[in-house]
């Protein structure tokens, strides 16, 4: 049967460890969508639950800030693994209740 | 592309490669295809992608598809709507069934199994989160646990894939380039 589980831990621990241009830090608070400074806590939150309303403008605000277009890649990546992380996992602990098994 | 590093920042190799995919396909190089080629090191999201839609499984490829179409319909992230439509619609040879799963679940030709495990990937997808009661009802419809992990795996892919595809901004292509897809999906997968 097809099984992700080793290939999602490797993806999540490149984006957040791998050599990158965003800090290890910021890459991992994208991740848990917790604990940035704005604007990136907005925009990361727009990543993580209303992403088709993300414009122009909203990249634009993060390079007056001083992002380059490597550090909002790395950060949206991040943003978008953490948050369909967090249904993954949450959708596995759901049917392990019932199974009983991991 | 709503990053021009994704449209103009690949090496050489990439370019290159963009390049005869251009003469030999004769459609331009879809903006998926161009943010696998950005920094491989990085990302690389095929593998999984790739294991969770092609890898064994006792849901088919069409299936896959078809819940990777769902769960971009949910998410509203039209180029992946298109792009999964198109694939799952070929792989069924039946494009009114796909049609009618994406407008109505809940009276599409559908086995029972794959209804309510749509059902869920919806629910999982659009309120983040899922319980016990959602699994016993899956598990009720006839879906084995194993079925359950691999639908779960592909709404992880597409889960990322749709966030993506709408903050990047990916065009979605003419109807000829979008099929043209979907056959080199069908044929060669996600790597």
């Amino acid at each position: 049967m097809s099984d992700i589980t080793s290939l999602h831990s490797s993806l999540v621990a490149r984006v957040l460890e791998g050599e990158g241009r965003a800090s290890p830090e910021t890459r991992r608070a994208a991740f848990d969508n917790e604990g940035l400074p704005e604007p990136l806590s907005t925009f990361v939150d727009k990543v993580a639950h209303r992403a088709r309303t993300v414009t122009d403008a909203d990249i634009g605000t993060l390079k007056k800030a001083g992002l380059s277009e490597d550090q909002i890649y790395e950060v949206v990546v991040c943003a978008a693994i953490g948050r369909a992380t967090r249904q993954y996992q949450n959708a596995l602990a759901a049917l392990s209740a019932v199974t009983g098994r991991n | 592309m709503r990053l021009a590093i994704l449209d103009h920042g690949h090496g050489i190799r990439a370019k290159a490669m963009f390049v005869l995919i251009r003469i030999f396909s004769g459609h331009p190089v879809v903006d998926a295809v161009k943010l696998a080629f950005y920094r491989p090191s990085f990302y690389r999201g095929g593998g999984l992608t790739q294991e969770a839609m092609r890898g064994r499984s006792e849901w088919s490829v069409a299936d896959r598809e078809l819940m990777a179409a769902y769960v971009s319909k949910v998410n509203e992230t039209q180029f992946c709507i298109a792009a999964h439509t198109a694939t799952s619609s070929l792989a069924y040879n039946d494009g009114a069934k796909v049609s009618a799963a994406l407008a109505d679940l809940e009276t599409a030709p559908l086995s029972e199994p794959l209804r309510a495990t749509l059902r869920m990937l919806g629910k999982l997808t659009r309120e983040n989160s899922v319980d016990a009661d959602d699994m016993r009802g899956v598990l009720a419809a006839g879906a084995s646990e194993q079925q359950i992990k691999d639908a779960i795996a592909v709404a992880f892919a597409f889960n990322v894939t749709d966030r993506l595809a709408d903050v990047f901004d990916f065009a979605v292509d003419d109807l000829v380039a979008i099929n043209a897809g979907a056959k080199y999906l069908l044929a060669r997968g996600y790597r």
